[in-house]
């Protein structure tokens, strides 16, 4: 099958499933139940595509199909920033009030340490994947842990205020930050398209990059600092997803068995609002939200993750 | 030309590379030889600006070779290093294809596929341009890194040890294709070579490193001698000329 | 480090635990103690300061044993699936026997401890690929995924809050009657000790050991059982204390060399007094409030990991 019939596959797939999530069961109610519903579609299709990019792109810097950026940490990061910005200036004040500002303080802030962050790392270690997976798993627990240190020392009724807006779930999707999200992904998306040249080379790993022209380290920087607000936003949207680019970027990788982004890119994308739409529709309609997405999709993740690290680890 | 001035390089405190001074000609075939550990990768390494350098200086054609606008040092200049592991699926002839990659930025041409079409003719791969790479033998992935290297089509042409992997025939076709390469079209070629006897044979300037310094160099007719090898290497060396070469024998 | 310092740093941070609290209590009131104040020490503060030095000396030890037998300086109970499996046993404990007293409970934590360390180390006997880092991120991902199957069950059962106490350890329920489970552990702490060579001996590997004439299988069992018996004692009364068993047996070999015999009084006393400041710090920091030792030793054990594992060439680890 070619590449281009696999796609508009994959996209048949994800315009059904927006159709099903949309159209199913709406019960008379189209002017309550609609526009919710196609919210929910909107940030679910955003932080899809954002997480399938950005994990795509990860791999293909890092040379490797068991890292996500979720697994270094990022989104654990994104949380602990959170946390701190109400911690040092106040649950109620200004900045909650303007909760635009506060996202963008934080896309901000979480660019400029996810990069400190992946320089210190990749300076140190160089080339050990394994330990790099490990320092992300390690560093997210300890900043999961610091954010919960810090959200025990904020007031508890004034945590609880802004517990709500700030963390959201794919069950609450933060809708108001709809817009501005949106804004953010277009234009790292436009910025992304200068790179996106670079991607397959890059994917021969540095040295041929370099070889082949590219300014490897100036780009990488970019690209890390594309994911970075891919991430952020993917966060901000629908909460933490461990594992969701893992699974998508390799489901990209096994069906069009490529280096060329222009397929790898689009499919994972498709693949990830597919299976967020349908998991979604399944929390919903068949588990009646008694679980959450983000479980089913660790649960899943986890044990793919373990058959990828045990079955092919003299592969990467 | 090529001019490398004073360069050195240390990793904690242990000089790789020290204090090395080349000149390499234009239009020649430059060999660096020298023991496991002498530091030849790493100054090819430095040459082709895969790693920065301690100190010193690279002047290609007169400019500091970190100074230059990559995409046009890529054009002028290509490095093919040793132990290539590309982990992604791909066919011999997408990977002949990125040698044209600083010229077309990922949008292949008419005159760019022609060009690949050359360059795996010259490296004999016609049979094997739709396999994928983890398909092929040693030898054969080195035959079509060197056809991408063709295909880049660069003036200068850098490469770290590549006989490696490959048998007898092919090292002979590989090394009879680089002289080619500078005899007809005007390229530079410096290569890393554990080969003494390839060396001896096709260079036409031989660069010998021990400890990290450059010890001896000059024409291999002068370099090929007992005298300069046994100090290069610590071993006994037999050359003896056959059919005009200089040939080593060292294996009793 | 000096044993005796760690001791002495012990007796004074116990005595002060003793007098830190919300109940007015001092060390000057303790020869002319009211009522009240007795209750005070012998129903909460006394009953805490025992559980806490028994949990951090047998997590650590735990962690000790388990890093002998794996001969890995980062398997742990947090990072091999143990602490989750546990956790996992509790919640099933819940949904099928809800009036399950505390040992049928404890019963099933054990089992589910030992089946889920016991899976673990024969995941590891199928990966080849033995980096000393790339175990542990096995462990993780295997306790991730038992974790979420905890998590999902709880979901399932309206079971969140009942669950979310063995998700971050806390003393501050643990009043007289509620924590004696935990001496369980002191036997095993005993018998580790008493096994400790054979520990040592198993970790060289199968024909190793068979050939001191040693048993491999029943020295494995024994002392994943003996890992399981203390994990599922302390998660099941204090909840779970990450790391704990992973960094303080590594920063006595740091300070001591690897002489399990000896090292493991070390390990037990390091291991109760970082337990210990940890409960201490929660307790005063934001006081009169208090941050459940989950929390203090999440963020003090994830960080001194880090540390380990970013300075591990120049310790040797």
């Amino acid at each position: 099958m070619g590449y281009n019939k696999k796609m508009i596959i994959l996209l048949s797939l994800s315009v059904a499933s927006v159709l099903l999530f949309v159209f199913w069961d709406v019960g008379g109610e189209w002017d309550y139940v609609l526009p919710r519903r196609l919210e929910k579609v909107a940030a679910i299709t955003m932080t899809g595509a954002a997480i399938a990019t950005s994990t795509v792109i990860f791999q293909t810097i890092t040379n490797n199909r068991i890292l996500t950026p979720s697994l270094i940490g990022f989104d654990s990061l994104y949380v602990l920033l959170q946390t701190a910005i109400v911690f040092l200036f106040g649950g109620g004040t200004l900045v909650m009030m303007n909760s635009h500002f506060h996202f963008l303080l934080s896309v901000g802030l979480m660019v400029v340490f996810a990069l400190l962050l992946f320089l210190f790392i990749f300076k140190k270690e160089g080339k050990n994947i394994y330990f790099l997976l490990l320092i992300g798993i390690i560093l997210g627990t300890f900043f999961s842990s610091i954010s919960e240190f810090l959200q025990v020392l904020i007031d508890p009724n004034e945590f609880l205020v802004v517990q709500d807006k700030m963390f959201a779930s794919f069950n609450n999707a933060n809708t108001e930050l709809l817009l501005v999200g949106g804004v953010l992904l277009l234009a790292a998306t436009l910025y992304l398209f200068r790179y996106v040249k670079y991607l397959d080379v890059i994917s021969l790993g540095q040295e041929e990059a370099v070889n082949l022209g590219v300014n490897y380290d100036a780009v990488v920087k970019r690209l890390l600092g594309v994911i970075a607000v891919y991430v952020s936003v993917a966060t901000a949207l629908v909460g933490p997803i461990t594992f969701l680019g893992l699974i998508v970027a390799n489901v990209a990788h096994e069906v069009f068995r490529t280096y060329r982004h222009k397929y790898l890119i689009p499919g994972a994308i498709f693949v990830s609002i597919f299976s967020l739409l349908i998991g979604q529709w399944f929390v919903e309609h068949v588990f009646t939200f008694s679980t959450t997405i983000s479980v089913i999709v660790n649960f899943i993740g986890g044990i793919y993750f373990i058959y990828l690290l045990v079955k092919e680890n003299d592969v990467w | 030309m090529v001019d490398v001035t004073n360069v050195s390089k240390a990793y904690k405190e242990v000089k790789v590379v020290d204090d090395v001074s080349v000149h390499i000609k234009k239009g020649t075939i430059t060999s660096f030889i020298g023991a496991n550990g002498a530091g030849k990768s790493t100054l090819l390494s430095m040459v082709s600006r895969l790693i920065p350098k301690d100190e010193g200086s690279v002047l290609l054609d007169g400019e500091e070779i970190t100074s230059y606008d990559n995409k046009e040092l890529a054009k002028r200049l290509s490095v093919l290093k040793q132990s290539n592991n590309i982990k992604v699926r791909i066919t011999v002839r997408e990977l002949v294809s990125f040698g044209r990659f600083p010229y077309s930025q990922g949008k292949l041409k008419k005159e760019d596929e022609k060009l690949i079409d050359e360059a795996i003719e010259y490296m004999q791969l016609e049979d094997f341009e739709g396999r994928f790479l983890d398909e092929l033998s040693g030898g054969q992935k080195q035959r079509a890194y060197i056809a991408m290297v063709i295909a880049q089509d660069t003036e200068y042409i850098l490469l770290d040890e590549p006989l490696n992997n490959l048998d007898m025939k092919h090292s002979k076709q590989i090394m009879k294709a680089l002289r080619r390469m500078v005899d007809d079209l005007g390229k530079t070629v410096v290569i890393v070579i554990h080969d003494i006897n390839f060396a001896s044979c096709y260079s036409d300037h031989i660069v010998a490193l021990k400890d990290g310094k450059c010890v001896y160099e000059g024409h291999p007719e002068e370099m090929i001698t007992n005298n300069v090898l046994r100090e290069v290497y610590d071993m006994e060396f037999n050359v003896c000329n056959i059919d005009g070469n200089r040939i080593c024998v060292f294996f009793t | 480090m000096k044993w005796w310092i760690t001791g002495f740093l012990l007796i004074f941070f116990s005595i002060l635990s003793l007098f830190i609290g919300v109940s007015d209590l001092s060390i000057t009131d303790l020869f002319s103690l009211s009522a009240e104040q007795q209750e005070v020490l012998f129903v909460s503060r006394i009953p805490r300061l025992i559980s806490l030095l028994i949990a951090g000396m047998s997590m650590s030890i735990a962690g000790l044993i388990m890093q002998q037998l794996s001969q890995n300086k980062f398997v742990s109970p947090t990072t091999a699936g143990t602490m989750d499996s546990a956790r996992l046993g509790i919640l099933v404990g819940m949904l099928l026997f809800p009036s399950a007293s505390m040992m049928e409970k404890m019963l099933l934590a054990f089992l589910f401890a030992l089946a889920g360390t016991f899976v673990f180390m024969k995941i590891l006997d199928k990966i080849r690929y033995r980096d000393a880092v790339f175990i542990p991120l096995v462990g993780l991902m295997f306790g991730n995924i038992i974790g979420s199957v905890t998590t999902f069950l709880a979901y399932r059962f309206d079971l969140v809050q009942s669950i979310g106490t063995w998700l971050h350890g806390d003393f501050s329920m643990l009043i007289e009657g509620r924590y004696e489970l935990l001496y369980l552990s002191l036997p095993v702490v005993i018998l580790a000790y008493i096994f400790a060579h054979h520990f040592t001996i198993a970790g060289m590997g199968e024909d190793f050991a068979s050939n001191l004439g040693l048993s491999y299988q029943k020295v494995l069992y024994l002392g994943l059982g003996l890992v399981a018996l203390i994990t599922a004692s302390v998660v099941l009364t204090a909840g779970m204390l990450p790391f704990l068993g992973l960094i303080v047996p590594n920063i006595v070999t740091i300070y001591q060399g690897d002489h399990l015999r000896s090292s493991i009084w070390q390990t037990a006393v390091l291991g109760a007094l970082f337990v210990l400041v940890c409960d201490i710090l929660g307790r005063v920091i934001i006081y009169p409030y208090e941050i459940s030792i989950g929390l203090t030793v999440g963020v003090l054990g994830s960080g001194i990991f880090l540390y380990l594992l970013l300075r591990r060439r120049a310790y040797g680890l």
